[in-house]
């Protein structure tokens, strides 16, 4: 999948249509254009205001708790080098965890909604709606909404509002109202439909907050960079810790919101190998979510991108243990990186990714998201067959205290 | 390459009123049963027939059509057999004009030039497509133009008279006016500013001018033609089809009736406004 060109850089994108190679654009409703024209100027002149971001430097020092720590994950890695040396290589990355679990709200969708609720605020909107999967994205929203006073509508679908009821609780103290979407396969993808169908309807007061890099322009591009803050500081602190750059980087991508912020300040540091870890489910040959291994380029949610659509182009049920990844589409931006063969697209089965949820509990006393689950059961994999002053990154986007009750009815323990 | 569109509004205009533009959607609730449907509403009264293609994920219609298309895609309804049933309908009728109505996913996935050749043999005159808008026209709306098929613009009332130039530079055909901000089958609209909406367009093209969204009752229907060119109604008709249903969401005896019912009230509304002759 290299065939085209390689760019002198991988971080000027997209262009002024929103596309990052064929991928990305602006495929809504008219209704919706003028919305996303006005939300596009809006963040551009946001962007070049000092005062925007004296007021996110502030609040994600002082609400959110940033930086995040790089942390150098001492027993993992003794334990991958054991399983280097059992392996006859002797060798075993020095593996970094970057701590975005530790964030107020407990995973990196607060970088993002931060940015998005302050421009709300300049734009003068008072009504904020989104989309929510597992309930992360949903609760940050909420969470920024009390702080400031806004109206906040979640949207969720019901399947998903079942399995993550902890979220949803949360949601509702901080004010927030949760509807339950029963169209569609009422998951992930019918809660983004359903928030598009409130938007159109109220077009003159809300906003819509999108949770990861996917949607019409400028979302993935301004996702993306209000996510960036992730990757920014893992340089900085990789330097003063080691004097260098990381040789490689690994985060799990359902949208891709908290592995394109790792990535990006790094896409054009050719040395740098970068490895994003897709959802294969029950395995890449039965239902699964990785729709770059295993889709193809499609139409969905104002973008073009990789999908999972069958031969009629009609979306196809995503499946994850995740409900953060539970996704039949992947941001743009990923699908043209993908193409381009600047990042690694690989996979971890849902099994693997409660194996490695189990493993770094107990060696590091640190509960992942089963969403970050993927990308650490990818560190395994791959930290044993590097030698051992190699420096490996994983992004821990979020904590795995909202997954506990599902995991502990996956391993047969009553919680209730 | 608008023809059969182009003589329909001319004869309407000729009958000095508005046109009934009715929508149902393709293998809704089987193939058969919407071809018979098809079949049966220009001589209900329809004037233009718009035929839905079936998506998954329609994030502009509203329940009733969300759930039209899930039925159809329920019981096998794909873009290839949509086009076929398009083929059988054009067999029997050379005048109504066709146009089909979706998302670009199913057409892109079909292959865009394929598509246009297929749709163009089927004897479609126009296509709607929700998710393209005039900054994606390369992807279909120019390729469709040359290949000699309508494609026909969505203008809403968040279009305003800045962007209209934009919106209706490569339209064809008609304007389609989205009568409110809103997911179809939802909000009824308030007519007088429809009446005004339609005016401003008129300003900007030649083309006529059709209204739809919210238009559920002969009643409405008339109260559109005022000011309008045309009239469309969508999920009233799917409302009164699913209404007729079996426990099994099956076609019973009394389905295409339900609809044509409906499609004779609405032709009576649209012909009780008297309009000026052509200018």
């Amino acid at each position: 999948m290299t065939a085209q060109a390689q760019p002198n850089s991988f971080r000027t994108g997209p262009d002024e249509g929103g596309h990052f190679g064929m991928f990305g654009g602006r495929f809504v409703a008219e209704t919706l254009m003028p919305l996303i024209l006005d939300l596009e100027k809006a963040y551009n002149e946001a962007k070049a205001d000092p005062a925007f971001h004296a007021e996110m430097a502030s609040m994600m020092t002082h609400y959110i708790g940033r930086p995040s720590p790089l942390y150098f994950a001492e027993r993992m890695t003794e334990h991958l080098r054991e399983v280097s040396t059992a392996s006859g290589l002797s060798g075993g990355a020095k593996v970094y965890f970057k701590r975005e679990e530790l964030n107020h709200t407990g995973a990196h969708k607060v970088n993002n909604v931060l940015g998005q609720i302050l421009l709300a605020r300049r734009m003068g909107k008072k009504r904020i709606i989104a989309e929510t999967g597992a309930g992360q994205h949903g609760v940050a929203t909420a969470t920024l909404c009390a702080r400031y006073g806004l109206e906040c509508i979640v949207y969720m679908g019901a399947v998903d509002v079942e399995r993550q009821k902890p979220n949803v609780f949360r949601m509702n103290m901080l004010g927030a109202k949760v509807v339950p979407v029963q169209s569609g396969t009422r998951t992930l993808k019918d809660a983004m439909n359903e928030a598009l169908r409130d938007w159109v309807t109220n077009v003159a007061d809300t906003f819509y907050c999108i949770g990861t890099v996917a949607g019409p322009h400028p979302y993935p591009a301004m996702v993306r960079d209000f996510q960036c803050v992730i990757g920014n500081e893992t340089r900085e602190q990789m330097m003063q810790a080691e004097g260098r750059l990381p040789d490689s980087l690994v985060a799990c991508v359902g949208g891709g919101s908290n592995a394109i912020g790792l990535f990006h300040p790094f896409l054009d540091d050719r040395g740098v190998e970068i490895y994003g870890v897709e959802a294969a489910g029950h395995g890449l040959d039965k239902l699964h979510a990785a729709s770059l291994t295993g889709g193809r380029p499609g139409v969905l949610h104002g973008n073009r991108t990789y999908l999972l659509v069958n031969e009629d182009g009609q979306i196809q049920d995503a499946h994850s243990i995740s409900a953060g990844l539970d996704y039949p589409g992947i941001g743009p931006e990923h699908a043209w990186l993908h193409d381009v063969g600047r990042v690694n697209y690989i996979s971890a089965t849902d099994q693997e990714a409660l194996d490695a949820f189990q493993l770094c509990s107990r060696l590091e006393g640190i509960l992942p998201a089963l969403e970050s689950s993927h990308a650490i059961a990818k560190v395994i994999e791959l930290a044993p067959k590097k030698p051992k002053d190699h420096l490996m990154v994983v992004n821990i986007s979020g904590r795995g205290d909202k997954d506990v009750p599902q995991i502990a009815e996956i391993l047969g323990t009553d919680i209730r | 390459m608008t023809k059969r569109i182009e003589a329909r509004f001319e004869k309407c205009r000729s009958e000095g009123r508005a046109a009934l533009v009715t929508y149902v959607m393709a293998g809704d609730p089987d193939p058969e049963t919407s071809l018979q449907i098809l079949k049966s509403l220009p001589k209900a009264g329809a004037d233009i027939v718009e035929f839905g293609l079936p998506f998954t994920d329609p994030m502009a219609d509203g329940p009733a059509i969300q759930a039209a298309g899930l039925r159809a895609l329920k019981v096998g309804q794909n873009t290839v057999k949509t086009l076929e049933l398009i083929r059988r309908f054009r067999a029997d009728d050379a005048e109504t004009p066709v146009i089909l109505m979706g998302y670009f996913n199913p057409i892109y996935t079909y292959g865009v030039d394929r598509f246009l050749a297929d749709a163009k043999d089927a004897g479609i005159d126009g296509l709607i497509v929700v998710d393209l808008p005039p900054e994606e026209d390369d992807e279909l709306c120019l390729p469709a133009l040359k290949a000699g098929l309508a494609f026909i613009r969505l203008a809403t009332p968040t279009t305003d008279d800045r962007r209209l130039p934009a919106v209706l530079a490569n339209t064809a055909g008609f304007v389609y006016y989205v009568s409110i901000t809103g997911i179809t089958g939802a909000a009824t609209p308030d007519f007088g500013k429809v009446a005004t909406a339609v005016e401003r367009i008129k300003r900007h093209t030649p083309l006529p001018v059709v209204v739809g969204f919210g238009v559920k009752s002969g009643a409405h229907a008339a109260a559109v033609a005022q000011g309008a060119d045309g009239v469309v109604v969508g999920s009233a008709l799917i409302d009164a089809l699913k209404g007729t249903l079996d426990a099994e969401e099956r076609a019973t005896s009394r389905t295409v009736e339900a609809v044509t019912t409906l499609v004779k009230e609405l032709s009576e509304g649209v012909r009780s406004v008297a309009k000026r002759a052509a200018a």
